[in-house]
């Protein structure tokens, strides 16, 4: 557990605010398009406020600043809530996010780098984050910039070999600028996560993997800030915050549901999730 | 006939030198440097070389990193082991569209006497179904080292593969190559054959033959797959109304496949392809005796000559 700090009331409250408004736009969009991944865009809204709206080093009016930090949505299934940051952040206006899967938008049904601005590594495949950000590192500390990758990762996501190429790789190098989170929500697509292919003990898993590890309520948004400033600080080797979060956080009926994994929101469903959500704004 | 030459040690070596002048070039390895000798870069530029282990899918991923980052990775392995690699192919390199040069080395039958699971019979095919990829073969060692600047300075991804054999010399140090032009070595006008890598100086023997018989065979140098020299093969195809394809690679989905495909829609003319026919390979002591035993001896070409032409 990471020790809350004195993060100002003001800011706790403007992200946790952010945080229920990306919920939100989740729906609205999931509602709109009539498909997508609502669980697990629902889970890590906290984690993607604090990055987006607090921590990330990022210029919406130059999207390809060279020391921008790096952020990858290696769960790219989970594009909404990316969309809808990005979007809240000035990457593109609002309205866009009614475009999202049809014929012609940016916004794909999984993130595409070269359609969408603000969107670093085109994703929606699992596993990939971590070897992307290793090459990212590296090639920073050739370049001489001292930017960091944050890469964003679903549990089931960890069941994939590739991913621990790349733990091992981050490690070999001490790519300390490099900072994972896990959306630890449990659930994937076929079930929960002890069902389909357990990933306990995970600490120790990434501990053995040369990683330093920070365990925390991803719904906190003082513990998310706490962690994401722990890891920046760390000097000597990669960092990996496994956050425990819920899938489906904030609608009653999609907690803990791998049924809500992926499919979209009919109208009597968004009307009691609006509902829902809309108490906590 | 032909002089031999080490290309694996002439690539490494000049993609060592080439490295030193591009400082943007990154090599990544996946324990294999010492075999498709990146060794030679490592030397001489340390700080842009990485090897990740035994990790090919990683080490994609890796290079796409370093592509993101603006820099020009060369991801090296054996060409048959790159297939553990297809999905990070697809998705990040073809797909995002990143600046990724893959090297696949020992490729089709060239590491003889480690048998089916190190041949590479089937790599074209999958890279070449790839929408952005550039697919290259070369012909010889100094085809090999001219197209290392030419696809570092190409904007996008391209996979080339490079033979572990020695490879007859069919050019020298004047050659001039362009990525995507194919060139005729021997004008004939009675059929064409297409080939690439080391089948071109099998090729060039089967021409010899065939005069000998009475067919005035041309032969083209169609060193990139993807995208083929379309301009040539209508040429090829109008003027003397029959090809034959000949590679180190499965016949399905190769160069002659790429031929093929494109002279049904265009210029339907007989075509006979020369390739491994749909099996899995063995080992052996050498590659010339393999490759005669799998299909690409020059008696099969000049016989897939000699049909097509009937055919007209």
């Amino acid at each position: 557990m990471v020790a809350k700090t004195d993060y100002s009331q003001e800011l706790v409250k403007k992200l946790e605010d952010m945080a229920w408004q990306l919920r939100i736009d989740i729906v609205e969009m999931t509602h709109c398009r009539g498909s997508g991944h609502p669980g697990g865009s629902l889970s890590p809204a906290e984690i993607i406020s604090v990055l987006f709206f607090h921590h990330l080093q990022l210029d919406p009016n130059n999207p390809k600043w060279e020391n921008r930090d790096r952020f990858i949505l290696s769960k790219g299934h989970a594009c909404a809530i990316l969309y809808a940051a990005l979007a809240r952040r000035g990457f593109m206006p609002l309205k866009e996010l009614e475009s999202w899967g049809c014929i012609g938008s940016c916004l794909q049904g999984h993130p595409d780098r070269q359609k969408t601005p603000g969107v670093e590594m085109t994703t929606g495949c699992l596993g990939h984050g971590i070897n992307i950000a290793a090459g990212l590192c590296l090639a920073a500390k050739l370049k001489g910039l001292d930017f960091h990758t944050y890469v964003l990762l679903g549990d089931g996501e960890l069941q994939t070999g590739i991913l621990w190429e790349g733990a091992m790789l981050a490690s070999k190098y001490k790519l300390s600028r490099l900072i994972a989170i896990v959306d630890y929500n449990g659930v994937q697509l076929d079930g929960t996560i002890e069902e389909i292919m357990p990933l306990e003990p995970l600490k120790s898993k990434w501990e053995a993997f040369g990683w330093a590890v920070l365990e925390i309520d991803g719904h906190s948004v003082p513990e998310v800030l706490g962690a994401l400033d722990r890891a920046r600080a760390n000097g000597n080797k990669p960092t990996v915050i496994i956050a425990r979060t819920v899938k489906g956080k904030g609608v009653s009926f999609m907690e803990g549901k791998a049924a809500w994994h992926g499919r979209g929101i009919n109208d009597e469903e968004y009307q009691q999730a609006m509902e829902e959500l809309k108490q906590n704004v | 006939m032909f002089k031999l030459d080490n290309t694996r040690q002439i690539f490494g070596e000049a993609l060592a030198e080439y490295g030193v002048k591009n400082k943007k070039v990154i090599v990544l390895t996946a324990d294999v440097s010492a075999s498709v000798m990146t060794t030679f870069f490592a030397q001489k530029n340390p700080e842009r070389f990485f090897n990740v282990g035994i990790a090919e899918a990683g080490m994609i991923d890796t290079a796409v990193g370093f592509a993101l980052s603006g820099m020009v990775p060369f991801a090296n392995t054996f060409a048959a082991l790159l297939l553990r690699a297809t999905e990070q192919v697809r998705t990040c390199v073809a797909y995002a569209n990143t600046n990724v040069k893959i090297i696949g080395s020992f490729a089709g039958l060239s590491d003889a006497k480690d048998g089916a699971t190190h041949h590479s019979i089937m790599d074209i095919a999958v890279f070449r179904a790839m929408p952005n990829m550039t697919v290259i073969v070369p012909s010889d060692s100094i085809e090999a080292k001219r197209m290392i600047p030419l696809i570092a300075e190409h904007e996008g991804p391209v996979y080339m593969r490079i033979s572990r054999a020695e490879m007859p010399i069919l050019f020298d140090e004047n050659h001039k190559v362009e990525i995507g032009k194919g060139t005729i070595m021997r004008d004939g006008s009675d059929v064409t054959i297409i080939a690439n890598g080391h089948l071109l100086s099998r090729s060039l023997e089967a021409a010899d033959r065939l005069s000998s018989r009475g067919i005035k065979a041309r032969v083209i140098n169609m060193h990139t797959v993807k995208p083929l020299d379309m301009p040539l093969l209508r040429k090829c195809a109008q003027e003397t109304g029959a090809i034959v394809t000949a590679e180190e690679h499965s016949i399905i989905g190769g160069l002659g496949s790429a031929v093929a495909e494109a002279i049904a829609d265009e210029i339907p003319v007989p075509v006979k392809r020369v390739g491994v026919a749909d099996k899995f390979t063995e080992s052996s002591k050498d590659l010339d005796p393999l490759l005669d035993k799998y299909g690409m001896a020059v008696d099969d070409i000049v016989k897939a000559a000699q049909q097509a032409v009937k055919q007209k």
